[in-house]
């Protein structure tokens, strides 16, 4: 094996890895904001709320995100009324449809998380709330989203794991993500260990960097918990 | 049917077919590698603990898609440099074979801590009360841990395979002419992506609601015993 091929190639993997990161940041961001209508909609008792927004939970954790990737990027071109608008600028574009694809996917992983949170709020938290004359506005402001969102720190630290490695099929539709830069530095030099090792322990060291930045945050979020 | 998808049904039906064979057999492989990487660390010496130790985070920290090209065109690599040992000319490795072991070496990851975490939950009393009724070890696994631990492994296990299900649809990167391929195939020749990839996501939502269904009678049959 010949690693000077990634060290002359470390520009490219970086550039990969400031892609990779943006990607990630930027549908983790949309996810999260959309999330949270999302959770508190499939937590209501109003089927007319909920049942819309578990609908579309149950089909995007049910199918392989590459699916939805394909769909929105390559399957939207089928349609000559969407390609003659203005939005095509946005549809046509690999990186706009993968930022769409991964935050609309990790958007119902997230508020199923949540909405799991929501649904384990003590009973008498929200007596207390409401025999203190709190709205329902304030209640969701004050008392149950604070709590449900420390409660899915746990489980929202595994989810940002899952967006990293999902954010590789960007490399899949033309993009040059890490995984992208390792396929460009395999084609052309035929080095599949070399690249795909490098590119894997690039990955592994985000993932360890994920994984403290959750303890910390549940050290710092979760300390009344603590046993 | 057939002339609502162009005469490309049953292609689609056929990957679909190749789809349920990945997912089954990486399925069988990951159980295996599960139990090994289970046992190794929680009976283990400290050499197999630790190998398994590492097997279990590094898998876990690496995008599959990776690890599918590592072991796809690096298993190509060693398999051409043996060949031209032993003079045997060109090998192609099988995507199909690259792929249902990448998936299963990936998933014998997760279902390994899955095992382990049930095998820590089954009742120490229990498999005591085992030997003190002379049953020999291997009684005891078979009526007492083993039983007790798949009741505890169900959940992890059912959420393993449906992510293993939707992962399965990365083997279609690598070529093999799965679902997802076959989608693209007639989607691109009728000009009708949109169509086909729904398709295909839609049958991915049948293959999950039958395993939820398969599911639900699993949980009933191993939770016979518990009390509610």
């Amino acid at each position: 094996m010949d690693f000077s091929i990634i060290i002359d190639n470390l520009p490219l993997l970086f550039k990969g890895l400031f892609l990779t990161l943006q990607l990630l940041l930027i549908s983790l961001a949309i996810g999260f904001v959309m999330a949270i209508p999302l959770s508190i909609m499939a937590a209501s008792k109003n089927p007319w709320l909920r049942l819309p927004v578990k609908a579309y939970i149950y089909v995007f954790r049910g199918t392989p995100l590459l699916i939805q990737v394909f769909i929105i990027y390559y399957g939207l071109s089928q349609f000559e009324w969407l390609r003659d608008s203005p939005l095509w600028n946005i549809f046509k574009s690999a990186y706009w449809c993968a930022v769409i694809a991964f935050a609309l996917n990790t958007a119902a992983y997230t508020a199923e998380i949540f909405r799991g949170a929501i649904l384990q709020t003590p009973k008498g938290e929200l007596e207390a709330a409401e025999a203190c004359g709190m709205s329902r506005w304030d209640q969701y402001l004050h008392i149950i989203l604070p709590s449900a969102l420390r409660r899915s720190i746990p489980m929202y630290g595994n989810e940002v794991i899952f967006m990293l490695h999902a954010t590789v099929l960007a490399g899949v539709i033309t993009l040059v993500d890490l995984f992208g830069a390792a396929k460009i530095i395999n084609s052309r030099y035929y080095a599949p260990f070399e690249s795909f090792i490098s590119a894997g322990l690039f990955y592994l060291a985000i993932t360890f960097t994920i994984v403290f930045i959750f303890k910390l945050a549940e050290r710092h979020f979760l300390k009344h918990l603590k046993r | 049917m057939t002339e609502i998808f162009g005469g490309y049904l049953p292609m689609i039906l056929k990957g679909m077919v190749l789809t349920i064979e990945v997912a089954l057999l990486s399925l069988a492989l990951s159980l295996f590698l599960g139990m090994l990487a289970a046992s190794a660390r929680l009976y283990g010496g400290p050499i197999a603990r630790s190998i398994a130790g590492i097997y279990t985070t590094v898998i876990r920290g690496i995008p599959d898609l990776v690890l599918m090209m590592l072991i796809f065109f690096g298993g190509q690599v060693v398999v051409n440099k043996i060949g031209d040992k032993f003079g045997w000319g060109y090998i192609d490795i099988d995507p199909f074979v690259a792929g249902v072991i990448t998936i299963g070496f990936i998933f014998g990851a997760y279902m390994g801590e899955t095992f382990r975490g049930a095998i820590m939950a089954v009742s120490k009393g229990e498999i005591e009360a085992g030997h003190a009724y002379g049953m020999t070890n291997w009684q005891v696994f078979l009526h007492i841990t083993f039983p007790s631990m798949v009741r505890h492994a169900l959940p992890g296990f059912m959420n393993n395979w449906l992510v293993l299900v939707k992962t399965t649809a990365l083997v279609s990167v690598i070529g093999l002419e799965d679902m997802v391929y076959s989608a693209k195939v007639a989607g691109d020749s009728l000009r009708q992506p949109f169509t086909f990839y729904v398709l295909v996501g839609t049958l991915f939502l049948l293959i999950t609601a039958v395993s939820d269904l398969a599911m639900r009678w699993l949980e009933r049959r191993y939770s016979i015993g518990e009390s509610r």
